[in-house]
């Protein structure tokens, strides 16, 4: 899937915080037009990842590039919506607010949202079918309505590269599957996507390539390469149950059956 | 009747400008309204975030400015804002240094400006008045001099809020995802106590160390009550407060009791009206909702 282009390249990446290492030498590369899914357990780096890519926590060695620059030449083109459990649902701004803010980084300093802003938040609201809850207090949306909204303000912003944590999280069957097919029209337009989940079927299923993630870099690839019982476990360890089956490993998770 | 509806107007406009006659009426309404604009605008943050304790500890902190300022003798609110500010800046530094709690640091700062206000003035001799009515707020003795100082800072506080209302409210928001679109977050919270240290300044004289935070925090508060956006807090703030501002003012000249007092007192009834009444958060008509539900279910 590699394409000449590298919207994302990672080389021994290191990063953790106070002394505990949460990623130990991470590397890969992924090119224009990727969907990738990040999977792992609980506290196996996901979101660790993501900031680290962001430059949010700065990484203990180790080198990340996007769009062949350090990501403080790329912000503007790298989108993120982080995992709803940080996000402070009772603070008054309605969803269109909320949106907007996706604009702010190309605003700039100083300068206030103009008539392009607001139709770029219009698009990517009726992108995720919010139109109509635009007015609404974000304490009143429910817990689909919120995660659609914060992919909503990483789509205002145009960016290249979005790097969503959790987004399907809580989403009912018809979400789910619309989420999927808006990863599938942004890509389709040129867009690189990198999905934090632990849902594997999901993976599996609707993502061309995926990063196994357990502190270390499990596993890289199409989804078909990567399913085997013994990465699965690597990654995993015992919070999985794997069936042998005809076409394959059948994944569950402990507990669900 | 026309006689008699004219002798009552007449009647209410001299009761509201009676007052006016004397210069320090008018000096003191001017202060009491700048100080209400200024506490609002910069108190709808330290609402929504949650900033109340720290608002109190700096007006706090601020005494140990003017215990030094009135031993030494240079102006009260260079020290006051001195010490605000360099309480402010310390908190924000060692609670992003140190594994300690926020309010934990608050604490331990603001009272320890206050001990060292305490040894300061206890070295004094004759501690003047005007130390007092900073403690307590005597509006009534703000000069020309001060209001010029206060519409300054005011203007000042006032202005940065508008020009970086956008990062002062996405960082207050969510101040990850607004670090990861390339604000400057850390300078942004820094900026905001800053601020807040500031406005407590402002207020100071006007109410007094003690009811300064609420200034900061009521008619805001009142006003997150009433409507749900932040600029609307802020608006609808501001017009919460200068409205107790000038009620309590004249409340407190026809009742002669102290002003800073009965302008809280004023502030926090309409908290109190907001909390009871308020069309959708009240908790009178959510009250009245749920007895009209049960009705309509037959319960
Ligand atoms: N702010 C933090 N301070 C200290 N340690 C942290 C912090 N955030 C995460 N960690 C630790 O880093 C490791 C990786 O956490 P991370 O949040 O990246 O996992 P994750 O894969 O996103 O998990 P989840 O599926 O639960 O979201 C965990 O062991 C966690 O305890
Ligand atoms: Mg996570």
């Amino acid at each position: 899937m590699a394409t000449n282009s590298n919207v994302l390249s990672i080389q021994d990446l290191w990063a953790g915080y106070d002394g505990d290492a949460a990623l130990e030498s991470i590397s890969f590369e992924v090119g224009t037009g990727s969907l990738v899914g990040v999977a792992g357990p609980n506290g196996s780096g996901k979101s660790t990842l993501l900031k680290t890519i962001l430059g949010l926590l700065r990484p203990w060695r180790g080198r990340i590039q996007v769009f062949g620059k350090d990501v403080n030449g790329s912000r503007n083109r790298v989108g993120y919506a982080p995992q709803s459990e940080v996000v402070d649902w009772d603070f008054p701004v309605t969803v269109r607010d909320v949106v907007t803010m996706g604009r702010y980084g190309r605003l700039g300093l100083l300068r206030r949202p103009g008539a392009a802003d607001r139709a770029a938040v219009a698009g990517a609201l009726s992108e995720v079918r919010l139109d109509e809850l635009a007015g609404r207090q974000i304490s009143e949306l429910s817990g689909g309505q919120q995660r659609r909204m914060l992919i909503a303000r990483a789509l205002a912003q145009e960016a290249d590269l979005l790097l969503l944590d959790e987004p399907m999280v809580g989403l009912d069957a018809t979400n789910q599957h619309e989420l999927l097919e808006l990863f599938e029209r942004l890509r389709s337009r040129g867009k690189t996507l990198l999905v934090a989940t632990h849902d594997l079927s999901c993976v599996a299923a609707c993502f061309d390539l995926t990063l196994l993630l357990n502190k270390k870099l499990v596993a890289f690839g199409p989804p078909g390469e990567i399913f085997t019982p013994e990465l699965l476990n690597e990654a995993f360890a015992e919070d999985l149950l794997m069936l042998p089956t005809e076409g394959g490993v059948f994944v569950g998770h402990h507990g669900h059956g | 009747m026309a006689d008699g509806s004219a002798l009552l107007t007449a009647g209410i406009w001299g009761w509201i400008v009676d007052p006016l006659e004397f210069e320090f009426m008018q000096r003191a309404l001017l202060a009491v309204v700048l100080v209400g604009i200024v506490s609002a605008v910069v108190g709808a943050f330290v609402v929504v975030r949650g900033m109340a304790f720290i608002g109190d500890a700096l007006a706090h902190a601020s005494f140990a400015g003017i215990a030094a300022a009135v031993a030494f003798g240079f102006s009260i609110y260079i020290g006051a804002i001195v010490a605000a500010v360099v309480t402010a800046l310390g908190i924000a530094v060692i609670s992003q240094r140190s594994k300690l709690r926020f309010d934990t640091t608050i604490g331990v700062l603001f009272v320890g400006a206050f001990a060292l206000g305490i040894v300061i003035v206890s070295r004094q001799e004759n501690y003047t008045a005007d130390l007092f009515s900073f403690v307590f707020g005597s509006v009534l003795g703000v000069s020309w001099g001060d209001l010029q100082l206060m519409s300054a800072l005011g203007a000042i506080v006032v202005a940065l809020v508008a020009l970086f209302y956008k990062e002062l409210l996405f960082t207050s928001y969510d101040a990850t995802v607004a670090a990861a679109t390339g604000i400057p977050t850390q300078l942004i919270d820094y900026g905001l106590l800053v601020l807040i240290a500031i406005s407590t300044v402002v207020a100071l004289q006007a109410v007094g160390i003690v009811l300064v935070i609420a200034m900061l925090v009521t008619p805001p508060a009142t006003a997150s009550l009433l409507v749900n956006r932040l600029h609307y807090i802020i608006f609808v703030g501001v017009a919460i407060a200068v409205a107790s501002a000038v009620i309590g003012l004249y409340a407190s000249y026809y009742a002669d009791v102290a002003s800073g007092a009965s302008i809280v007192l004023t502030a926090t009834a309409f908290f109190v009206a907001a909390l009871l009444f308020a069309p959708r958060r009240g908790i009178v008509p959510r009250w009245l909702l749920d007895r009209e539900r049960a009705r309509e279910f037959g319960r």
